[in-house]
């Protein structure tokens, strides 16, 4: 049931008008944007512009945060993700998340496909042990820790852990991936294996990824989302395919941000 | 002027000052009244204990014989103790930790409660389960009762001491489970308290060594009898208050007395050695 298969143009999320507050302070403003489905869609901008804060209010992880204040509108297919009566735990089951720091839980590393898989009820063990191979190899990590899934999850190293992350992500079939930066704790060479397997994952899930890295956004992204911040809070200036954000810009802001004169 | 110390001076803290060797003869008597108290109950207690003592009843109120039913009604005590603490303390501190919010009013009173509960001296305890327990409830002067009153007295040490091994799980855990869509139930039981383990085993030593040395909690619920215990409902006599009883009303007692204390302060140092031993065999650390 990969939400890919058909070749559906609709946007696989869309927000409207999406405002978020930390009690009186504004994060963004009026962000609207059409996710596409089955494309990587790259969030750029400086710190502290909400690129993050938006991305974790696509699957109301901003729900935790108690001063946390969400309006507009979002929606994924036909579900208004927003609305009250909206099944959170169901809403992200169909949404993986990726952290900035790898966050395995501290049990081994079959445990850590093994608890959600049977949360999300999947109670044949035969089951789970073949779509825990699968996750593994669809990021590299089956061959390297094939002998010790028995092992505990933090004797991995730390581009091991993430790959683990979005293996764990990804056994469970999600139909959009959210990174927050999952490269920026990583080393060159563990970065680039992350983002090889970003790149193999191209055309099987929509993604939306948050990365201080412009010129990883330029390798793997189709689409670019710029954000900026003034003294109301982040704003979207400009978003658009790839190559039109970096070659022929329309904002001044835009132009000057992806040379790197600035932020 | 003095030249500055050129003596080895590891911590930086420059020329020893008078006070601290006013702190390390405080440690020093510490430490020897410990060593005094351990050396006089084995000095008294040691020629008591033997096999024999251990599986023979009392006898003459106690000065002769052994202590082999007060052993029974102990554990008994204990297990009822145990029975009601560890479901009813886990599910009070995932409450308090994990499912309200910490400037929740509910959340705060309870803690506040057992904040208060844990301040209370014994003797009340005893008399509450006494009146209860034991009248109340009509479960009389038994184990049941006993056992019941001291879960009452340990569960907010219990409870308290998990709450916190509950909180020092890293959100970053609480976060990845979230955004795997586990529901909050599942992310309590599931994710967070497997990894409390150590607080709850350090709860549950905390505990066992406060109930295992309460007399006054006891006296009045579990009662004195020396029989073997048949079941629940009968009244046992617990080596604490074997041990109160031997020293303060029985004449001649004082052999068996120190006797059964080197028995009690030996279960305690057992139960510490396999609480330890089960944070090794999880690959956890005992806390310090």
């Amino acid at each position: 049931m990969n939400s890919c298969a058909d070749d559906c143009p609709c946007a696989a999320m869309t927000t409207e008008k999406l405002t978020l507050h930390y009690g009186a302070t504004a994060a963004f403003r009026d962000v609207s944007l059409e996710i596409p489905r089955c494309e990587i869609t790259a969030l750029i901008g400086p710190s502290g512009c909400g690129k993050t804060s938006f991305l974790s209010s696509l699957n109301r992880l901003t729900d935790l945060v108690p001063s946390c204040r969400v309006t507009g509108r979002i929606t994924l297919g036909d579900l208004e993700v927003l609305a009250p009566d909206t099944n959170v735990v169901a809403l992200r089951r169909r949404i993986g998340m990726i952290f900035q720091k790898p966050n395995p839980f501290a049990f081994s590393i079959a445990k850590n496909f093994a608890l959600p898989l049977r949360e999300h009820g999947v109670r044949e063990h035969a089951e789970i042990e073949q779509r825990t191979e699968a996750a593994l190899r669809d990021v590299g990590l089956w061959d390297e820790v094939r002998d010790r899934l028995r092992r505990s999850a933090r004797t991995l190293s730390g581009g091991q852990q993430q790959r683990l992350c979005l293996a764990r992500a990804l056994a469970l079939e999600p139909e959009v991936l959210l990174l927050d930066e999952p490269c920026s704790a990583l080393d060159p060479i563990s970065s680039a294996k992350v983002e090889d397997h970003l790149q193999s994952l191209k055309g099987r899930f929509t993604v939306v990824i948050v990365t201080h890295n412009l010129a990883q956004a330029r390798r793997i992204a189709d689409r670019v989302v710029f954000f900026w911040a003034d003294e109301s809070g982040g704003r979207v200036v400009e978003s658009g395919p790839v190559d039109a954000l970096f070659e022929d810009a329309i904002d001044p802001l835009t132009q000057a941000y992806v040379r790197g004169q600035h932020g | 002027m003095t030249a500055p110390s050129r003596r080895f001076d590891p911590r930086g803290l420059g020329p020893a000052h008078p006070s601290s060797a006013v702190s390390v003869g405080a440690a020093a008597a510490v430490l020897a009244v410990f060593a005094w108290l351990c050396f006089d109950m084995v000095r008294q207690g040691v020629g008591v204990v033997d096999w024999q003592f251990l599986v023979h009843e009392p006898s003459d109120a106690g000065r002769a014989g052994g202590i082999a039913p007060i052993l029974v009604s102990t554990l008994w005590i204990l297990a009822v103790c145990l029975a009601a603490t560890v479901p009813l303390g886990l599910l009070t501190s995932i409450y308090l930790a994990e499912l309200t919010p910490r400037d929740d009013v509910v959340g705060r009173i309870t803690r506040r409660s057992l904040d208060a509960l844990a301040a209370v001296p014994s003797i009340v305890f005893g008399l509450f389960g006494n009146a209860f327990f034991a009248y109340g409830l009509g479960l009389g002067l038994s184990i049941l009762s006993g056992g019941l009153t001291l879960a009452c007295m340990i569960l907010p040490l219990f409870i308290r001491t998990v709450e916190l091994g509950l909180r020092a799980v890293p959100a970053s855990q609480r976060d990845a489970a979230h955004a795997l869509g586990l529901r909050p139930i599942a992310i309590a039981f599931r994710v967070v308290l497997p990894q409390a383990t150590p607080a709850i085993v350090a709860g549950l030593v905390l505990g066992i060594g406060r109930a295992l040395a309460e007399t006054a909690a006891l006296i009045f619920t579990s009662g004195y009898q020396t029989r073997f215990p048949t079941s629940v409902f009968d009244s046992g006599r617990s080596l604490s208050v074997h041990i109160f009883d031997l020293g303060a009303n029985i004449p001649g007692g004082d052999a068996r007395a120190y006797g059964s204390a080197l028995v009690l302060v030996a279960i305690l140092f057992l139960l510490n050695r396999i609480a330890t031993s089960i944070l090794r065999l999880f690959g956890l650390e005992a806390p310090r």
